[in-house]
Formats: C-alpha cells, structure tokens, sequence
C-alpha cells in the first residue's frame, strides 16, 4: 500500500521543492476563493457555519498569542470579544446616534479591545499559573454582566442621569453594516466570507510576523522560564501586556465584524462556554502553532454546528435504517454540550498534545527520545 | 427591618452561605494541593449531591417535614450515602479525565475538566431538566427569634441556619484534624509540598492523590445534600455558579491552603450577602470577583498563600 502510493506521487515529489510550495499555495488559495461560488452553485448552504467558524478561527488565533506564544492562561478571553463587538455595536447602532462607518468603527474596535487588554492584563502582571487563570476567568464573568447591567448608569456629581450604555439584555439592534459599492453585506453571506477571509488572512499573517520578531521571541522565553528570560533583558511587565493587547486586537476586529453581520449582539452569546470553546481550539490546535489553531477552531466550530446540530437527524437516519424507533424518534439537541464535553476529553486522554503540536512537545507526552534541542517552530 | 436588622441578617446569610462554601472551596484547594489542577468539574459534583440526595429521599418516600427520631435517622442515612456516592463520583472522574494525563501539559487536564464538568451539566439537565428543581422540606423550620425567644422582629433565624451550621463546621473541623493528626493526613500533606520527597519517603502518591479526590467530592455532596435542606431547591447549573464561587475561595484564601480555602469561603459568603443587599444581586458575582482580583494585585499568592520561594 505504501509503495503505491510511493509511485503514484513520485512525479509530484520529483519536483523542486520551491515549485511544489507554490503550486500548493495557488491551487489552495484558488479553492478557497472558488469555494463559495461552489457552495452557492451546489446549494451546499455551508457557507454561513464556514463563515462564523472563521471568526473563531481569528479569535482563537488572537487567544494563541496570549496563551499559546506568550504562555498566560486566559480563561476569560470571550470577554475581549464582547468588548470588541459592543464597541462596535456602540459606535454603529442607531442607539446613540452614531451611526458611524463600519470601515472606520473595525479599527477603533480594535483599538478599544487592545486598551481593555492592557487594562485587564495589569492586574495580572504578578500572578504566576493557576492565579492568573482565575483572574481571567473573572474578567471573563464581569464583562458581560457589566454589559447586562450598565443600561441605566447614574454618575450625580458628574451629571449623568439613567444613561443607556448598551441597552442591557435587550441588546444592540441593529448593528451597522458595511457599505461597499457593488456588494451587498446582508443576509447573503458571501460578501461576510470574503471579509472575514480578508481578516483572518491578515490576522494569520500578523501571527506569523509575530511569532518571528523579538517581541514572539520573547514572549516564547518568558513562556518557559520567566526568571530566566527577565535575566536576559526581557522586561515581562511588557512583554506580557504587549501579549494581552495584541490578542486582544484580534478579537476586536472578530467581535466587530461579529456583530455587523450577526446584527443583533447580546450579553447572553459571551458567555463562559465561548471562552472555553476558545481556548479549546487552541490547545486542541497545538499551542502556538498557527497551522494547529485555524484547523483547531474549524474542527471545533464544525463540530459543534454541523456534527453536534445534525447529530439528531444523523441518529434519526440511522434508527430509521436499523427500524428502531427509540433511535427514530430521539431528539439530541439536548444532548449537545454533553457530546461536546465526552469528545473534549476523549481527544484530549488520547492526544494530549494537540493535533499539530511541536515535535518536542509529541516526544515528551509519548515517551520517545529526541536529541535536537527544544524549538518552538515547526 | 431595620437597618440593624438588616445587618444581623445579612451576616446570618454570610455565614450559612460561607459554611457550604467552604466546604467546596476545600475539595479545589485539596485537590489543587495534590496536583496543581483545577477540577472544574467539582462544582458540578455538589450539584450532584444535591440531585442523589434528593432521589434518595424520593426513594425512601420521604418528602414531608420529618420530626423527632425520624428527622435524626434519616439525615443519618442520606447524607452520609450521598458523601459516599459523589466521593466515589469525584474518584472516577479522577480516574476517566485526570489520571491519563499525570505527565500532560497543565492545560491538558483543565480541558478534559471543562468537558467532564459540561457532562456533569447536561447530564443533570437531561435528567431533571433545566429549570429549578424542588427538594422535599424535611427539616422543621422553626423561626427561633419568633417562636422560641419570642421577640417581635422580622430577623430570619430559624433550625434549619442551626443545622447548617452545625453540620458543615464539624465537617470541616474534622477534615483539618484528618490532615493534621492521621498518617493518611501526613502523607496528603507531604505530597502537595514536594511530591518527589514524598515518594522517596514511601508516600504512596496514587492513593494519597484518590483519597484526595474521594474526599473533596464527599465534603462537595455533603455540602449539596445540606443545600438541598436548606434551600429546598435547585437547578442543573447551581455547581457552576457555586463552583465558580468556592473556587474564588480557595484561591482567595491561597490555593493549596487549608484554611485559606475555609477563610476565603467564609469572606466570599460574607460578600454576597452584603452585596446582594447593599448592591444589588446582579452585581455580586462581579464583586466578587472584582474583589478577588483587587486581594490578588496586592498579595498575589491569596491571603493565606505562601510567597512561592525566589528562584534567584
């Protein structure tokens, strides 16, 4: 078996290896900018989940700076999402009478959600592991019932009297939209694709920049020996901060195009789960590896709203085939989270180490002796 | 009420709350202890408690108010059966989700406890589904200031804060003199200090690490099943709002520290009876929290927590 397939790819491996990336390249970038013309054409209606689990891809890539490059457990990372969608919400909505273009208000999302990381990050700057995990969690937790509750904000001695900040649970609708001569942002999701494609391309390119200039290699270094990488000129107070900010920044362009195309944004969608989702595409992913972490947060996200959403009708099919009516007539939906939750653990007991993790990383969890040293890239 | 009132109770309500918090806040801190993880699914195991002790009584047909020898037999037989059954439960989850990764990444089995405690969730909201779940009213209520002292006042103090109260500290008085006077005791306590001495020294870490688990879940259904007596309800998610809570405690308190965990239960229950009544019910799982973090930025290892040594 080997051996055939060793044939039938030789004229393929015969090639020089440049030739062989390019090639991979186009061909890859062509599939992905024909996709969704394919998916209208074959009326595959996957275009809206594939849209939506890139989002999470962009913010699973913004939370594998903070946890995967730079090593600081952020448990609470929806709370940036919700900040960069509310910013946005704010800034776009009828509600205050902004109204302001999307074009413009992404960046200032953005902005926004890098201050609220550098603001959210400082308390943490003394805590090691486990304490800054709870601290994130609980910022996690404050955010959005901060959200829920500033609708009716009371300063007397600044003047300010029942002030509607972000409409509590009723939530922001409608959420602007982008204006772009020739496309059509509104429920065709064929146009959001095409943006987001653009985002998570940008935000793929900047990890990838990132993760090899000083400010990545630092991050690595404070990752494995803080104390160490302090001795060595690192300033961790920095370092860590420029982490929190810079993962933050991405979820503030996937929180803002999030709620443009979602149109309506509430407390209730940033919820506890979404950060652990989160945080699940990355270390399913393999931490700090960019490859990991987009195939991490597709597999996840299509997992959880194809897999898991069809799971009922999956089960129903087969009952009807098998002429068993308890599984004819079952209705899984309820049961989502909990196949959510048996799979977490039983991919994370059989593959500790994600799906693409570093070769050291591999060797470490299944016992197999290496002698390069301990590198961080692929 | 007046404001005194309204003081007294609110320190009432921060006690009873802070005794079963306390009692889960111990299960984290113990386990942290041992094995430097967080199990998630630990708040889910209380509500466990909550859902085997009340089908117990179902079972046993027990749903009215029971008195005398009755009450007394009972709560013998339930609570301790519920301990063993989540202990037991919390000893599996050990055995399913954390043990397979000993060697793994931190972040490993913080995974498989996220998705252990989404399970322990859903399997809850299958089973008696999502909205609140009542628990029969076995324990005679008897409102103290009114009946037995015969004050005119709209104080709350009834039999069931006595048994609360008087349930959960003896719990916890005998869990710290386990750890301080028996040889399973010591060797818990030597583990979590310097795991690899302690092997040297003949510890048996596997079972010190399942004795561990075994009982922080049985203090986790204990504190349940007494929820379930005092509150006479619940709902499939109140082990992650209590979760959420008791862990606070404990990390408040300085995690891996006994007494941290009880002090810090204590503090967090003191702070969401003030808050739920000076704030606002709202706001107080965020004070809460943001209390926590402010105790953090100025004494980073909890207040009872020791300075880990510097490593210069």
């Amino acid at each position: 078996m080997k051996t055939f397939w060793h044939t039938l790819t030789r004229p393929w491996r015969n090639l020089p290896e440049t030739l062989r990336r390019r090639l991979t390249w186009a061909v890859s970038l062509t599939a992905i900018l024909v996709y969704p013309l394919l998916d209208k054409a074959l009326r595959l209606q996957t275009l809206n989940s594939v849209t939506d689990a890139m989002v999470f891809v962009v913010l699973a890539l913004g939370l594998n700076i903070v946890v995967g490059y730079a090593g600081l457990l952020d448990l609470g990372y929806a709370a940036f999402f919700a900040i960069g969608a509310y910013a946005a919400g704010i800034l776009t909505s009828p509600l205050h009478d902004l109204e302001w273009n999307f074009w413009l208000a992404i960046w200032i999302c953005a902005a926004v959600a890098s201050l609220f990381g550098i603001i959210l990050g400082a308390p943490t700057l003394r805590l090691r592991g486990d304490y800054l995990a709870i601290v994130t969690l609980g910022f996690g937790e404050i955010v959005p019932i901060a959200i829920r509750n500033l609708d009716d904000i009371s300063i007397p001695f600044l003047g300010v009297h029942n002030f509607n900040l972000t409409n509590g649970v009723k939530g922001l609708n409608p959420v602007g939209r982008p204006q772009l001569p020739g496309f059509a942002f509104s429920f065709d999701p064929l146009p959001w694709f095409y943006l987001i494609l653009l985002i998570s391309a940008f935000a793929i390119f900047a990890s990838r920049r990132l993760e090899n200039s000083r400010v990545g290699r630092s991050w690595m270094a404070m990752r494995e020996d803080e104390t160490a990488a302090n001795c060595m000129g690192v300033d961790p107070i920095r370092t860590k901060l420029l982490a929190f900010a810079l993962g933050a920044s991405f979820s503030g362009l996937a929180g803002a195009f999030y709620a443009a195309k979602l149109q309506a944004i509430f407390p209730e969608l940033f919820k506890f789960q979404v950060s652990i989702m989160i945080l699940c595409m990355v270390i399913l992913g393999g931490m700090g590896n960019i490859r990991g972490v987009v195939f991490g947060g597709l597999l996840i996200t299509f997992f959880d709203r194809v897999i898991l959403a069809q799971s009922t009708q999956m089960v129903r099919a087969l009952g009807n085939m098998l002429n068993l009516s308890s599984l004819a007539t079952i209705d899984l939906s309820l049961w989502r989270w909990f196949f959510f939750g048996l799979t977490l653990i039983v991919v994370m007991v059989l593959r500790p180490e994600g799906l693409f993790p570093s070769k050291a990383r591999q060797a470490e969890l299944h016992g197999v002796e290496i002698e390069e040293p301990v590198n961080s890239q692929q | 009420m007046t404001g005194t009132e309204v003081l007294i109770q609110q320190t009432l309500n921060g006690l009873t709350i802070g005794s079963y918090l306390a009692l889960i806040a111990l299960g984290y801190t113990m386990v942290y202890g041992i094995i430097e993880l967080i199990n998630f699914a630990h708040g889910d195991v209380f509500m466990w408690g909550f859902l085997i002790s009340l089908s117990l009584l179902q079972v046993m047909g027990k749903t009215g108010t029971l008195t005398g020898w009755e009450l007394i037999w009972v709560l013998l037989l339930v609570i301790p059966a519920t301990m063993l059954v989540t202990g037991l439960m919390n000893l599996a989850i050990d055995r399913i989700a954390y043990k397979p990764l000993r060697r793994a990444s931190r972040l490993a089995p913080l995974i498989t406890a996220v998705g252990m405690s989404f399970v322990l969730e859903n399997l809850a909201a299958n089973w008696k589904g999502p909205s609140q779940i009542r628990f029969p009213e076995i324990f005679p209520t008897i409102n103290i200031m009114r009946d037995v002292f015969h004050q005119d006042t709209l104080l709350l103090f009834t039999t069931k804060d006595i048994f609360l109260i008087g349930f959960t500290v003896p719990l916890m008085i005998a869990l710290v003199l386990f750890i301080q006077r028996t040889k399973m005791g010591r060797a818990m306590r030597a583990v979590a200090q310097d795991r690899e001495a302690a092997a040297a020294m003949g510890v048996d870490i596997e079972r010190v690490i399942m004795t561990t688990f075994f009982i922080g879940g049985a203090l986790a259904g204990a504190a349940g099943a007494v929820v379930g007596i005092y509150l006479n309800s619940g709902r499939y998610l109140m082990g992650f709002d209590a979760g959420l809570k008791a862990f606070t405690s404990a990390v408040l308190g300085g995690i891996g520290n006994v007494a941290g965990a009880v002090l810090g239960g204590y503090l967090i229950g003191f702070l969401s009876a003030f808050s739920d009544q000076y704030l606002s019910s709202e706001w107080t799982r965020a004070t809460v929290f943001a209390i926590l973090i402010l105790v953090l930025v100025f004494k980073p290892q909890g207040l009872l927590g020791e300075k880990p040594p510097e490593k210069y």
